[in-house]
């Protein structure tokens, strides 16, 4: 038995036989072309099939994995029209003479040096792609086929020196246990691609796994990045043992999905999802969402020409309700500012956006955009449970004003014929500490809040949390930052009003507890995060968390607070 | 939440013809690359005019995908987009719009 420590890439545990993919030595034939405009034309064709292929890979990768992954197939494709490359390429057919195969090397060569030579993990990656996508016109230059894989007839995990991302989608996942590589980080879309499909993988073990013979039994954790070459039966039983609980731990969790979260003392708390189009919302359904507490409704007027029309936004609003079935939606209205450029808008430029005409005060300023969006959204309230919401408030007025605006759309609506559902509930993103410090005047206004806590700490701290010399300032985890929760908690309590949270915060393990703990009644977050949030939420006590977050009141820093909750919480994160 | 600065205007110290130029800062966490960089390139694509895009000392043709990549531009980073041609001020609006609203688009 031996044991190589590799890069834990993707977690999950195998046992089976080595298959090892053999690396084709890439030989680049440089004789020459003896009819130029005759290769040219063969590249093209080739350059061709292989924008189809990529076509083809990208589209079941869309489906099986995620549009994100999708993309590196997509920008592949645009790099095999990259007009410099091209024009090198041709250069080099028609004046040296060379063949098709040669030239795309030497052409793509020298990007590849070029990237490689960034020194940064991000970018290298982009040189393997541009290598992979390198080798799929040669291999269809050359007739060759490209499955890595070929030839594997039993469950077996893969190894190989590195596996690009096409040859990872390519592999039959019903054959393939694992995969594990000589070379490869942690960051590469073989990485990425492996964790998504769920396949266990270690990459850089370095050379010695590709000693193993084929057949050879092989131990892999990618949980830890330990591979046993020929393990004994200790290690064996460890690992089906681990495996069993770790499955059982999924299967638990993946399976009380759709069941409601209730803490160990009987406090249940609404586990919402934040969504941007229909598509989030049949993601967010599946996995286990109670309604959503946050419809980003920008979609709809990013990328067009003109805002869109209100029986447009009818349809839209309607597709979504649709999913939910009676579960509530939460719909913001329109949250953009300056900054987002969009060309209708038409407005004046500003030295601050973010402290500029943005969210309400947008909508406010521009009844031709506001109204529309209100008069869709009051049209669809009477289908589903639909509760409207006004982003970026700071004042009272503001708040009295839309809500005016509201109900002059309703009994316009109502006087051209529409049956408009009465006590629509009708809340306010608690985003600058303004409306923090007046939330009890607000709650007399509205029936909700919800706090976004990625806008507020970044304007209580005065702190931009995209710049990487400040980001750290505006974590949600300042203590500051959770008095005002707390603050808003208690003004909205008192007053009978519910308080949601729909910033990253809610569905950050670590923050759970603390609000919970503040009294914090529901909490929205994206899809991927429900089902172990309420996992969380159900092994937990409130007693628990209301004294955990008394104390984190106290703490005198964002790791204090964070330390806090993983001493008196060890089984979180 | 980020504050940039951006200009829109003309350049005239180092060039003979002044060539519409802006300069913009990326603040997409991956940077000038992976999706942000193929939505840069397939917007300059959709203009006639021809587009060059710098970045610390270095420029290369905006419509070439792997020769925005080859720029290295990290989350943060400065570029300096020019464009000559008949729609080279509606190129760089869009461009501008494009990095300034985080590459975020409906396609």
């Amino acid at each position: 038995m031996k044991l190589i420590k590799g890069l834990p890439a993707a977690a999950g545990l195998a046992i089976g036989p080595v298959f090892q993919i053999k690396a084709q030595p890439v030989r680049v034939d440089e004789s020459p072309a003896l009819d130029p405009a005759g290769e040219w034309g063969r590249l093209l064709a080739a350059l061709e099939v292989a924008r189809m292929q990529l076509g083809d890979i990208a589209a079941k990768v869309r489906e099986e994995v995620g549009s994100n992954e999708a993309g590196v197939f997509e920008a592949q494709s645009l790099m095999l029209a990259d007009p410099d490359l091209l024009a090198s390429i041709r250069e080099k057919i028609e004046n040296q003479r060379e063949n098709a195969i040669a030239a795309l090397t030497e052409s793509a060569g020298g990007y590849v040096r070029a990237l490689e030579s960034l020194g940064d993990a991000y970018f290298r990656e982009r040189a393997a792609d541009v290598a992979d996508v390198v080798q799929r016109v040669t291999s269809i230059l050359r007739g060759e086929r490209m499955d890595p894989a070929y030839g594997l007839a039993a469950p077996s995990i893969v190894v190989g020196d590195d596996l690009t991302p096409s040859q990872t989608v390519m592999l039959d996942k019903s054959l393939v246990l694992a995969l594990c590589t000589a070379r490869g980080g942690m960051l590469s879309h073989t990485a990425i691609l492996a964790r998504s499909l769920g396949l266990p993988a270690v990459v850089g073990c370095g050379a010695t796994i590709l000693e193993c013979k084929p057949g050879t039994n092989l131990a892999l954790d990618g949980g830890t990045g330990e591979v046993w070459i020929d393990p004994d039966a200790e290690i064996v039983a460890g690992l089906e043992a681990k495996r069993r609980l770790a499955d059982e731990k999924r299967r638990i969790v993946h399976s009380l999905r759709h069941e409601p979260s209730v803490t160990r003392d009987g406090k249940g708390v609404e586990v919402l999802a934040n969504i941007g189009n229909v598509e989030d919302a049949r993601v967010a359904m599946d996995a286990g969402a109670e309604g959503v507490g946050l419809l980003r409704t920008e979609f709809l007027y990013l990328g067009t020409e003109r805002p869109p029309a209100e029986e447009d936004q009818v349809a839209a609003y309607r597709a979504i309700i649709d999913v939910f079935r009676g579960l509530p939606v939460v719909l913001r209205t329109l949250d953009i500012g300056g900054d987002k450029g969009l060309p209708y808008l038409d407005l004046a430029p500003e030295a601050n956006p973010f402290l500029g005409v943005r969210g309400i005060r947008l909508c406010l300023a521009r009844p031709d955009i506001f109204r529309p969006q209100l008069r869709a959204a009051l049209r669809v309230a009477e289908n589903g449970n639909l509760r409207i919401m006004f982003p970026m408030v700071a004042t009272l007025g503001e708040v009295r004003t839309a809500r005016r605006v509201l109900q002059q759309c309703a009994a316009e609506l109502r006087s051209e014929g529409h049956s408009i559902a009465a006590g629509i509930n009708v809340g306010i993103m608690i985003e600058t500490p303004a409306a923090a410090m007046i939330a009890d005047q607000l709650a007399g206004e509205v029936d909700f809040f919800s706090i976004g806590t990625n806008d507020l700490s970044q304007y209580a701290l005065a702190a931009d949390r995209t710049n990487p010399a400040t980001g750290e300032l505006a974590s949600a985890f300042q203590p500051s930052v959770l008095r005002l929760i707390a603050r808003v908690v208690e003004a909205a309590h008192s007053r009978g009003k519910r308080v949601a949270v729909c910033g990253e915060l809610g569905g950050e393990p670590l923050a759970i507890p603390i609000l919970i703990g503040l009294g914090v009644d529901e909490l929205s977050m994206n899809a991927p995060a429900i089902p172990s949030a309420k996992q969380i939420l159900r092994s937990l006590e409130l007693a628990d968390m209301r004294e955990a977050a008394v104390r984190a009141l106290e703490a005198e820093s964002p790791d204090d607070v964070q330390a806090l909750v993983r001493q008196r919480f060890p089984t979180i994160a | 939440m980020t504050v940039r600065e951006s200009r829109l205007g003309s350049s005239g110290t180092t060039q003979e013809r002044d060539v519409p130029q802006v300069t913009l800062t990326v603040t997409h966490e991956a940077g000038l690359h992976a999706r942000p960089a193929s939505l840069f390139v397939e917007m300059c694509n959709r203009f006639r005019s021809d587009i060059t895009v710098a970045s610390a000392g270095r420029s290369v043709n905006g419509k070439s995908i792997l020769g925005v990549l080859t720029l290295g531009v990290h989350k943060g980073g400065a570029i300096t987009v020019s464009a000559e041609g008949d729609d080279a001020e509606e190129a760089l609006e869009h461009l501008q719009r494009l990095v300034e609203c985080n590459f975020e688009v409906t396609a």
